[in-house]
């Protein structure tokens, strides 16, 4: 989130799409009933599904799965053709006026640069045009051909309403409505909020949906203001806090990267990261980029992280390429993974294809899975039936299953999507043998350490050499773990105005990340965590509701990341002169002598609004970036991809399947079904009154939502046979399945193209082990391909067919 | 189920007399239920089972989302949900109604109770089973215009929402108020919760719903529990909420000159039973209900666990 939950009260119109906050954030979405109750905002809600939050939504729009990139694209065509913008926001704060180097441009689908055989593009061409300093050039009229703004322009023209109605399926008169009531959100005293979540994410262009509502919201002056931004809903109660410590195959704590392999040493790696300011006086505060990597490396190795050894730089493992999930199981089905360590996953009921993920696990030498729930990922070679159908006698695989304390059970600090960590206490001690995870892998860690000091081996120095300055080395306590994170000086740190002035004395915690230093005096696990324990004490830990202004930002209610910020970017809250966009909601502005406010200031405190230092500090440029230059691999812009398997053809480029840019393996790629023999369209999703896998296991969740079920149109059912009620089997080019059918009003023939598409719809929960009832699940079906980008499975949209038959035999 | 140990009865079942009131401060208490803000979210039904001690048969789906599929005894509360096209606009609404006692001003269950003090009504409006001593007739079941109450094959006692008698008495809001994320249910005195339910319904009329309304049915004097509808003018289509609820004239009829009738029914019979006792001898237990009897117990002892295993 770039605001927070309580923030949400103020907006004047929620667009909920690629989410369902009421139903899988009941909790947050009551911000929603706030800004309604209070200040009268509308609620839209664009889905396939009429959600539970449209049915508290003031307009519902449908759509069909995987085409939101088509749709967001016509608000922004719409909002462009009527001149429904927020004038001085974009000139000052965007990159509108940037001019684009001439080479670039888009056909047929395809930005320039397109390798068909690598999947891939050379982004060079989608960049500014320079001048002689290196600085990008500009055009404040907005009116050169090759600035942003005509460059968006031309490439959104196409998604007109009667093509959004065309490739989504919805009513023409439906969307203008959606694209007219945003368009009152281009005044600067009216906002709109996005709250989206894995609807979006979980697409073959995931990130690209998520990009089309930003350059909306930019193009409306929405983000960094109260009651607007970009509100990831995050889907797991610490997913935010596994982000920010860099818990992917390719990241480091704080959005830091972990090397590549063409990064052969140090200064190759910091050559790419000089975060360069390409407008003149800009701040690009990536540009301390090297004092909180070395922070880090002190942090993980201590005295044996030196100056002489580029920070124990060689240390850190150089990717080859990325091990997400999928290639994870992909080279387990090779081979060429033997053992896998399964933390606080279900990969067998989560991850798709589950035909590929059963047949990884069979091969492997061994499992362990580290979790509180008996789950079935644990179980995956055990027979239960149609539910399970393996046969146990042909796994050798050996399952090593380690029962793990939740949330409840130990202390720490949780991570929520407004970024506020919060800390929390153990409530009760974990049952049976269960341990905490920290005990396990420091166990773990201390035995591997003490086999290489006694045997050696080929590269023993980053496990013997990592700092474990732990009371109790084989359980480090949270508070230690969370002193770490926030970093200390490990020599005074001075002041670099005035030597003499000794800001943090050796040993102390530190402030905050302005104290970080790449000489080595300073340790720091996870820069953007500075602040948050202090020598103050646990700042997370802090339970204080003061709230001035009613903002719903509660400054001293724990501790969010950055510097106690809660709302990104927070200096566009006000215009190019400091002034409030809207005086009745004031964030951070000028007072004439400093940036005040009700929120940290994301910017230098006293940087004068003459100065003209743009207000996304983050970026070299200073603006928002509407054109992302080279920063994502399938464009600079959102472009309309159909999901990898379609009912239709890609409408604006017939010849594109799929999303050119997302990376495919072979066999998935032989695996993927047509429109001819699974011509239904099929989703998945959450239902409210269960979590994941999880609260099958627990009595009353399973009481309020006991069985497996798909749901479909009364059409459909009506053209197939099927009862409300009654048994159904449905099945992808992968996989089978059986449900019971929830015939409903809810879901509808969407017209696409000008033939009725047919939605079925199949909730996530079900399983084979815990109380509820036996059942399928859909990644039985889902297709093996991720977003271009970040690799997360295309869970939202893909082909099935379904049939009415006899329920499965129960054992 | 009731602990009325610092509430005062104000009404009870088939007795004459009403124990005195110690205090008479006590106001009307109401439970607003705002269908419009609701999510259907089933935080109520969960909030009502845990804190009742309650536990819900793992049931099946029958193609709704409904679950239960009806109030139990063990269920007081649920979720019903209908989906509804509405002929005015051509708009598909998906109606979501908390189901459940509504605790009325003129309680049909407690006129039709013949077991005394088996249904009590607080000062503060509380209509409230007492268990041990209900006898099971099923009367409340005939006499409730809402159909609410379920007798239990367990016990054979009847159950139905208490409206969280106990925490209201210590000065807590009802369980699925407090666990309701989005404050569609709220809690507190009659005349704030109809406070409120005035300012939801102008907001609901300028969102174009010119017929919200407050239900809260004149014809069983009023009810502790009110929805906000924005519909108020078709109430049934809330899955089945009855437009007028009236107690059954049959209640009324028995509460009044039926009684005396059946007060010389039941000296006759008793006339009637002591010659039959003297005639034909006392009635005996058959083997076969003693046997349904051990069924019942053993189910009983499934579906509901005894307090102790409650605890766990």
């Amino acid at each position: 989130m770039t605001n927070a939950w309580g923030d949400i009260k103020h907006t004047d119109l929620v667009v909920v799409m690629g989410g369902n906050a009421a139903e899988a954030h009941p909790c947050g979405f009551k911000w929603v009933t706030e800004a309604k109750a209070n200040r009268g905002a509308k609620l839209i809600v664009v889905d396939p599904r009429f959600t539970r939050t449209a049915s508290v939504a003031d307009f519902y729009c449908p759509i069909r799965p995987g085409t939101d990139i088509a749709f967001l694209g016509g608000v922004i065509n719409y909002l462009l053709s009527n001149d429904k913008i927020q004038h001085d926001y974009v000139k000052a704060f965007t990159n509108a006026s940037y001019l684009v180097k001439p080479e670039f441009g888009w056909s047929e689908g395809l930005f320039t640069g397109y390798n068909e055989e690598k999947r891939d593009y050379d982004k060079s061409s989608w960049d500014y045009q320079l001048d002689e300093q290196g600085y990008a050039k500009v055009d404040d009229t907005l009116q050169d051909p090759r600035c942003v703004f005509q460059l968006m322009k031309q490439h959104f023209a196409v998604y007109t309403p009667e093509m959004v109605e065309k490739i989504c399926g919805s009513p023409k008169d439906k969307f203008l409505k959606v694209a007219q009531m945003i368009s009152e959100c281009s005044t600067p005293t009216k906002t709109m909020t996005s709250m989206y979540a894995l609807g979006w994410t979980q697409h073959s262009k995931g990130a690209q949906n998520i990009r089309g509502m930003a350059m909306i919201q930019l193009l409306l002056g929405n983000i960094g203001v109260r009651g607007g931004g970009m509100n990831a809903l995050r889907g797991h109660s610490n997913i935010q806090g596994l982000t920010d410590l860099g818990l992917l195959s390719n990241m480091l704590p704080g959005y830091m990267n972990l090397p590549v392999e063409k990064e052969v040493d140090f200064n190759a790696y910091m050559s790419t990261r000089g975060f360069k300011p390409l407008r003149p006086g800009q701040t690009s505060f990536w540009q301390n980029y090297k004092k909180f990597f070395v922070s880090f490396q002190k942090s993980m190795w201590g005295d044996k992280a030196t100056a002489e050894n580029n920070w124990a730089f060689d240390w850190l493992p150089k990717l080859d390429v990325t091990y997400d999930i999928l290639r994870t199981f992909e080279l387990m089905n090779q081979g060429k993974i033997t053992g896998y360590f399964c933390q606080g996953f279900n990969p067998l009921m989560t991850f798709p294809n589950r035909g590929k993920i059963t047949s990884g696990l069979s091969k492997l030498k061994f499992l362990v899975t580290m979790d509180p729930l008996d789950t079935e990922t644990s179980r995956f070679w055990e027979n239960h039936g149609e539910f399970n159908d393996v046969n146990s006698a042909d796994i050798q695989t050996e399952v090593f299953q380690l029962p793990t304390s939740c949330f409840a059970e130990d202390e720490g600090s949780i991570v929520n999507s407004g970024r506020w960590l919060q800390w929390h206490n153990a409530a009760v001690s974990p049952p049976g043998e269960a341990k905490s995870d920290v005990w396990i892998m420091a166990g773990l860690h201390l035995r591997i350490k003490e086999l290489y000091l006694k045997e050696g081996g080929a590269f023993p120095d980053p496990i013997v050499n990592l700092r474990w300055p732990y009371a109790i080395p084989e359980e480090p306590a949270a508070e230690e773990l969370a002193r770490e994170n926030n970093g200390q000086a490990l020599a005074d740190v001075t002041d670099p105005t005035d030597p003499t002035k000794v800001l943090v004395q050796k040993g102390k915690l530190l402030d905050s990340f302005a104290q970080m230093k790449d000489d080595g005096s300073t340790a720091g696990f996870c820069w953007i965590y500075a602040g948050s324990y202090t020598e103050a004490g646990n700042q997370m830990a802090r339970r204080d509701t003061w709230d001035p202004g009613d903002t719903g930002l509660a400054p001293k209610w724990a501790w969010a990341w950055p510097a106690n910020r809660r709302i990104l970017y927070n200096r566009a809250s006000s215009d190019k002169n400091g002034k409030p966009w809207d005086p009745s909601r004031k964030l951070v502005y000028w007072t004439g002598e400093r940036w005040g406010g009700y929120d940290v200031p994301d910017y230098g405190p006293t940087v004068k609004p003459e100065q003209s230092v743009g207000p996304f500090i983050m970026n070299p440029e200073g603006v928002a970036r509407l054109f992302t230059r080279g920063m994502m691999r399938d464009g600079p812009f959102p472009s309309h991809y159909e999901p990898f398997e379609a009912p239709v053809a890609n409408a604006i480029a017939p010849k594109i399947k799929g999303n050119p840019a997302a990376r495919i393996f072979k066999a998935d790629l032989e695996a993927l079904g047509s429109a001819d023999k699974f011509p239904y369209v099929a989703t998945s999703y959450r239902l409210t009154e269960h979590f994941h896998q999880w609260t099958k296991h627990v009595w009353v969740n399973a009481a309020l939502q006991p069985e497996f079920f798909v749901e479909i149109s009364e059409e459909l059912a009506k053209e197939k046979g099927i009862v409300k009620g009654g048994w159904v089997r449905v099945w992808s080019n992968r996989g089978s399945i059986k449900a019971k059918a929830v015939v409903t009003k809810r879901i509808r023939p969407l017209m696409v193209d000008g033939k009725p598409t047919h939605v079925v719809g199949i909730p996530q929960h079900w399983g084979f082990m815990g109380r509820a009832k036996k059942g399928h699940n859909p990644n039985s079906l889902t297709p093996f391909v991720g977003d271009a980008n970040i690799e997360t499975p295309e869970y939202k949209a893909f082909l099935v067919n379904i049939e009415p038959t006899s329920g499965p035999a129960t054992s | 189920m009731a602990s009325y140990q610092s509430l005062d009865i104000k009404r009870r079942s088939a007795s004459t007399s009403t124990p005195p009131v110690v205090r008479s401060t006590a106001l009307e208490v109401a439970k607003l239920i705002d269908v419009s803000k609701c999510i259907g979210c089933k935080a109520c039904q969960a909030a009502c089972l845990e804190w009742n001690n309650l536990k819900e048969e793992i049931g099946v789906n029958t193609g709704v989302y409904d679950n239960p599929h009806d109030l139990t005894p063990n269920s007081w509360t649920l979720m019903r949900f209908t989906e509804w096209d509405n002929p005015d606009t051509g708009d598909f609404e998906w109606l979501i109604r908390k189901d459940g006692c509504m605790h009325c001003a003129d309680p049909g269950c407690l006129k039709a109770c013949p077991a005394p003090g088996a249904i009590v009504q607080y000062t503060n409006g509380i209509v409230d089973f007492v268990s041990e001593n209900c006898i099971g007739c099923a009367y409340c079941v005939k006499g409730c215009p809402f159909n609410i109450p379920r007798i239990s094959q367990v016990d054979r006692k009847a159950y139905k929402c208490t409206l969280c008698s106990d925490r209201v008495a210590v000065g807590q809001g009802p369980a699925c108020a407090k666990a309701c994320p989005t404050a569609a249910i709220m809690f507190g005195t009659k005349d704030d919760m109809k406070e409120q339910a005035d300012r939801r319904i102008t907001d609901l009329k300028s969102r174009g719903f010119s017929n919200a309304g407050l239900y809260d049915p004149q014809g069983v004097g009023g009810t502790h529990v009110m929805y906000v509808l924005h519909h108020l003018d078709k109430p049934e289509i809330y899955a089945g909420l009855p437009k007028d609820p009236q107690i059954s004239p049959l209640v009324s009829a028995w509460k009044g000159g039926a009684k005396l009738f059946a007060l010389g029914a039941i000296a006759f019979a008793a006339v009637g039973a002591f010659f039959h006792h003297t005639i034909v001898g006392p009635n005996k237990v058959s083997e076969t209900d003693e046997e349904n009897a051990a069924d019942l117990a053993e189910e009983g002892a499934q579906a509901a666990p005894t307090p102790e295993t409650r605890a766990l």
